[in-house]
């Protein structure tokens, strides 16, 4: 799928994986994503936990944001709380096991932060991860932005 | 990811990250078409388009979710200065005929026969139990009476109508009642909606008060104007013939002072406003009075009844109800629809629409308690994943309403 649309794109004379490595290597960082549209970035075996720009834009103002507390443990895949716009709640979900260490305290007092850099600013947690053999199901950067690709050129 | 708020029950998790569909056009009729996937557009769904709508299902059509600028800045727009929405999905009825009045008394809760000519009224459709059948707006034209029914009760409606029309020609009496397919409705909303509306038609619009109704020219278009909405502020409901309707809108949308306006701002708004939606805050298990719209019944109906329901609900005016209809603000997280409603654990009601209000800041909501904790300043706590979010009940509407009474 990606090698098509690379090929589709016009940049077919290169080796898709070529691309792709330079991609990765310009991209905003190591970020995996979940096909539930969170991002989780990794250093030292702790992973920050955001929501992509993707789905802040299409969720609009974020008027209220729910975390969980400090110490909880989450399974991959599982909800650990729910960013609200004015109309509605999109429930947020792990995209690996760990153990939650932080929490982004700003957005309690600006939800906002998600629409302004859901990429920095705006994370919503810190995981101590517990396999880090789960991050090999996500996609990368390139995988993700595909699919949102696919979804809106409907 | 999404879950969704009570409004757009069907179409849940369909508007984040999923568009609709844009399949091809296959039926065509009365300006309203359907598309292959079975949903309707109105004839203003080019328009929309244009000017860049997120678009959802809603009662079997496509409409315009929210623009360009989101539903925030759009209801706070609408309340500031003016909005204008496609509500084309809405049923215009129209009653004929020497008996309409006595007919559409035996079926609505409202005082008919009291309502001047080009007076309107918000009344219910009630069935045999006292359960309400569709809210509605009821304007008395001279000749005929013109009906304003929610779009996912439009089949319904008439069905419900035409039976009660056929019994009463049946008797002799002088009925008809028609959907009126080719026209459509806009609602133009907000402070500065007169200021707008007035470039477009020659009347002085000063002299039309809240719930009045004319037949006047818009921008050369014989259009019914009523000075009535779903927001709260001062505002028009135009009927226009589909064959026009896309140029008023766009010829209205072009002043600085409107802007267009989706399902979303309108579902913020009317909530605002304390106004029930149809399906979410009342369906046919509630009487008026559980809604607490005892206020739509009139006083000479309440003594003489003679309406669908009357015995129940005459009962319940009477003796009361275990359940009512509240108003609520929370400090937390917004509810959205079906969480129960708590006092000291204990559940006490549950909520039937929640919204974050853009104006106050904080969440809002209505919904159904035990008659004994119905007050207002009642603490009551509501079950959101899995926490207590406190608030209290309060009395509505949350945002005051500002009904052009021409004081």
């Amino acid at each position: 799928m990606l090698r098509y649309t690379l090929c589709s794109k016009g940049w077919s004379l290169r080796h898709p994986s070529r691309i792709l490595q330079t991609y990765r290597n310009f991209s905003s960082g190591n970020r995996k994503y979940a096909t539930t549209h969170e991002w989780i970035k990794v250093e030292d075996n702790v992973g920050t936990v955001g929501i992509s720009k993707h789905a802040a834009e299409e969720l609009g103002e974020v008027v209220y944001v729910d975390l969980p507390e400090k110490g909880l443990d989450l399974e991959a895949k599982s909800t650990f709380g729910a960013v609200e716009s004015v109309k509605a709640a999109s429930d947020v979900y792990s995209p690996v096991s760990g153990q939650v260490l932080d929490i982004n305290s700003k957005l309690q007092e600006d939800p906002s932060l998600i629409n302004k850099d859901s990429l920095g600013e705006g994370w919503l947690i810190k995981l101590k991860i517990q396999n880090p053999k789960e991050l090999d199901q996500l996609m990368d950067e390139v995988a993700y932005l595909e699919t949102t690709q696919e979804k809106s050129s409907h | 990811m999404m879950r969704s708020a009570g409004f757009f029950r069907s179409s849940c998790s369909k508007w984040l990250l999923h568009k609709v569909d844009a399949p091809n056009v296959t039926i065509k009729r009365h300006w309203v078409t359907e598309t292959s996937t079975g949903l309707k557009r109105t004839a203003l769904y080019d328009s929309h388009l244009k000017y860049g709508a997120k678009m959802t299902e809603f009662c079997g059509y496509e409409m315009p979710l929210q623009y360009n600028d989101g539903i925030r800045d759009n209801h706070l727009f609408v309340r500031k200065s003016a909005g204008l929405f496609d509500v084309s999905h809405m049923g215009q009825v129209r009653i004929y005929g020497r008996h309409r009045v006595s007919f559409l008394e035996r079926l609505v809760v409202g005082d008919i026969a009291a309502l001047p000519p080009y007076h309107a009224v918000l009344s219910l459709l009630t069935n045999e139990q006292g359960g309400i059948i569709d809210d509605t707006i009821v304007t008395n034209m001279g000749d005929h009476i013109n009906m304003v029914i929610n779009a996912c009760c439009r089949d319904k409606d008439m069905s419900h109508l035409q039976h009660y029309a056929e019994q009463a020609r049946s008797k002799g009496e002088e009925v008809i009642v028609e959907l009126q397919e080719q026209r459509g409705l806009v609602a133009l909303q907000g402070p500065n909606a007169m200021k707008v509306l007035s470039k477009h038609v020659t009347e002085d619009l000063s002299m039309l008060y809240f719930m009045n109704a004319r037949m006047m020219w818009v921008d050369g278009v014989e259009c019914l104007v009523s000075r009535c909405g779903y927001t709260g502020e001062d505002g028009f409901e135009i009927s226009v013939p589909n064959d026009s309707i896309q140029r008023i809108f766009d010829g209205l949308c072009d002043s600085s002072m409107v802007r267009p306006s989706g399902l979303g701002a309108r579902d913020s708004l009317r909530l605002e406003a304390g106004l029930c939606l149809y399906g979410n805050d009342m369906d046919d298990r509630t009487t008026p009075v559980e809604a607490s719209l005892s206020w739509t019944i009139a006083k000479s109906r309440r003594e003489s009844g003679g309406f669908l329901g009357d015995k129940v609900i005459l009962k319940q005016l009477k003796e009361g109800v275990e359940r009512r209809r509240v108003g609520f603000l929370l400090q937390g997280a917004p509810a959205r629809g079906h969480e129960s409603i708590l006092v000291d654990n204990q559940v006490i009601g549950q909520v039937t629409s929640g919204v974050f209000s853009p104006c106050l800041g904080k969440p809002i909501g209505m919904g159904y308690v035990e008659k004994k904790w119905a007050k207002s300043g009642t603490c009551i706590q509501i079950e959101i994943r899995q926490k207590q979010v406190s608030g209290e009940l309060v009395k509505m509407p949350f945002v005051p309403n500002h009904y052009y009474k021409g004081n």
